[in-house]
């Protein structure tokens, strides 16, 4: 490992393609052995952002260190260290999928034992067969074990589960968590909140080319209040505080809490007190996903201003 | 000696492929050996020379079929390859691994070059055994320079062509526009000499041309043309000198978006 304690660090990034500001001014940290997620929609600059670390991209201004490294310098020992699997990329159609795993461990100074790869992977029992022949979920899998077959000690990880079945997903779920096991520092894309609520330590929203929001999958989600919800009579008469961040669709109620042990204590002891029944109360947190969506509509709206 | 060892690791993987893929394989390997007995089976046994030292056309066709055999290994080969693999994101993922550019770019030329060398050795033995070709008159040393300095031009071409070409759907079609009608006008299938003055000019102004008549006036004094032989490796190396500023200059390693 190198002196830095973050195997990423970020200064105000900027990147533009002509007119388009696609990165405009990040500024992140991502610890060594974590698994990092860049969480937002298309278009939000998460690949550009993953690029211009993987040195494919230069950036227009801000300063980028990998591992110590400034990935633009394409140095063969910042790429002996780092895993690349890329958004859209096909495998070698005439190798097997264990003589691509081998192709690639060649030009690594300590690559991963070929088993280990292909057991992380899932791909022990598909190592003889060619690439047309897998299922997109298992093509996907071959590009992240092209991506650990060099033993990297950061792996970058560009959307790896979009367009797969729900199945395929808890799979590659299962994987990650495998990377976890391995020590490696993993930088993920997705926009998926679940996936991350799933697979990453911590996350950052991305949107606009800008972080809107960061911190683990469950302070993220928690950026958004609680829900209390209940059935009851139309006409009942809530307690005054209560009744100002209800809102009503006929006999359903839904109120907003911020303090919820105090909210959940004024209703029921005012249930109790008037006897009213309500049908169904329930609890809701937002996930993470609806958190997103509504931080991201959010900030979409305050661009219309 | 890990540049050695990854050199070797990358020739040996590039030839897996070029096999694996039937296709490519027979184009690049069948169609010059295929060509060469149609042609002696149809106009072989038409001698030309004086009457008590017949030579065999089949002279002619060896040396021609050789230009094309190495033609199509170094610049069609390598021309789609590289256009395709960029497609596919092939070279973007090299990119992001410690393979060097310079081993990755070595191993396709070093691969494409030996096939044509071996193809070239198959060649000539099946018209020297089979169809009576003459290989008494073999200027052995200027047929090596021409085949060596035509190589590497038709790989420098091949890599230059695949900068310029856009993507994947439109790589066979352009890369055989260019080399057929070149092939033609360039004596490697038929004699130019009746040819129209103006299209032997032209033919004349591409390497294509300089590389078969090297290859054929080399193989046998009967074969002389007008054309000195270090024209022809003087054009060709200007050939080359062409072909590898444009493959430096416009080579990418992503799909144009």
């Amino acid at each position: 490992m190198s002196e830095n304690t973050y195997a990423i660090e970020i200064k105000d990034l900027h990147k533009s393609y002509g007119d388009l500001e696609a990165v405009r001014g990040i500024d992140l940290q991502v610890e060594v052995g974590e698994i990092f997620a860049l969480l937002g929609p298309n278009g939000a600059g998460k690949t550009t952002t993953i690029e211009i670390l993987e040195g494919f991209l230069l950036p227009d201004s801000g300063n980028v260190r990998v591992l110590g490294y400034d990935p633009g310098k394409h140095e063969q020992a910042y790429k002996e260290r780092i895993g690349i699997v890329l958004q859209q990329t096909e495998v070698e159609q005439f190798l097997s999928v264990e003589e691509a795993v081998q192709l690639m461990r060649s030009y690594y100074p300590n690559p991963l034992p070929l088993d280990e790869v292909l057991a992380t992977t899932g791909l022990t029992e598909l190592r003889k067969v060619r690439p047309r022949k897998l299922s997109g979920g298992q093509q996907r899998r071959l590009d992240v074990a092209l991506g650990l077959a060099g033993n990297p000690d950061l792996l970058f990880l560009d959307e790896p589960t979009t367009g797969f079945d729900p199945h395929a997903r808890r799979d590659a779920w299962d994987m990650l968590k495998n990377l976890r096991n391995l020590g490696k520092t993993v930088l993920l894309t997705s926009h998926y909140m679940d996936e991350v609520e799933h697979v990453a330590d911590r996350a950052a929203v991305m949107f606009n080319g800008k972080i809107v929001s960061l911190g683990t999958p469950k302070a993220l989600a928690r950026e958004s209040e609680p829900t209390v919800s209940f059935r009851a009579n139309s006409n009942i008469n809530l307690p005054p505080e209560l009744a100002a961040k209800v809102t009503q669709l006929d006999s359903r109620y839904e109120l907003q809490s911020d303090d919820l042990v105090k909210t959940l204590h004024v209703l029921t002891s005012w249930s109790i007190e008037n006897n009213i029944e309500l049908e169904d109360l329930s609890i809701t947190r937002r996930s993470l996903d609806e958190a997103f969506v509504r931080m991201t509509q959010d900030m979409g709206e305050g661009l219309k201003d | 000696m890990k540049p050695v060892r990854l050199l070797f690791t990358q020739l040996a993987y590039e030839n897996l492929v070029f096999w694996r893929n039937a296709i490519a394989a027979f184009f690049t390997v069948a169609l010059p050996l295929v060509m060469l007995v149609i042609l002696c089976l149809v106009f072989g046994n038409q001698q030309t020379g004086d009457t008590s030292n017949p030579i065999y056309i089949s002279t002619f066709y060896v040396p021609s079929m050789c230009a094309l055999a190495v033609i199509g290994a170094c610049f069609t080969n390598i021309a789609m390859e590289v256009s395709i693999s960029r497609d596919r994101g092939l070279l973007k993922r090299y990119r992001g691994t410690p393979l060097p550019t310079s081993t990755l770019v070595s191993a396709k030329i070093v691969h494409a070059v030996m096939l044509g060398f071996v193809l070239v050795i198959c060649l000539v033995c099946v018209g020297v055994w089979f169809f009576n070709a003459a290989i008494d008159g073999l200027r052995i040393g200027m047929f090596a320079a021409v085949l060596v300095l035509g190589s590497a031009t038709f790989c420098a071409l091949g890599l230059a062509i695949a900068a310029l070409i856009p993507n994947a759907e439109s790589s066979p079609a352009i890369v055989q526009a260019i080399a057929l009608p070149l092939l033609f006008i360039s004596g490697v299938f038929l004699p130019m000499d009746n040819a129209p003055a103006w299209l032997q000019w032209i033919a004349s102004v591409f390497p294509v041309r300089h590389f078969a008549l090297g290859l054929q006036s080399s193989f046998h004094p009967i074969l002389s043309s007008s054309m000195e032989g270090w024209v022809n490796l003087s054009v060709l190396a200007l050939w080359l000198a062409v072909g590898l500023l444009v493959a430096i200059r416009f080579f990418r390693w992503e799909p144009k978006r």
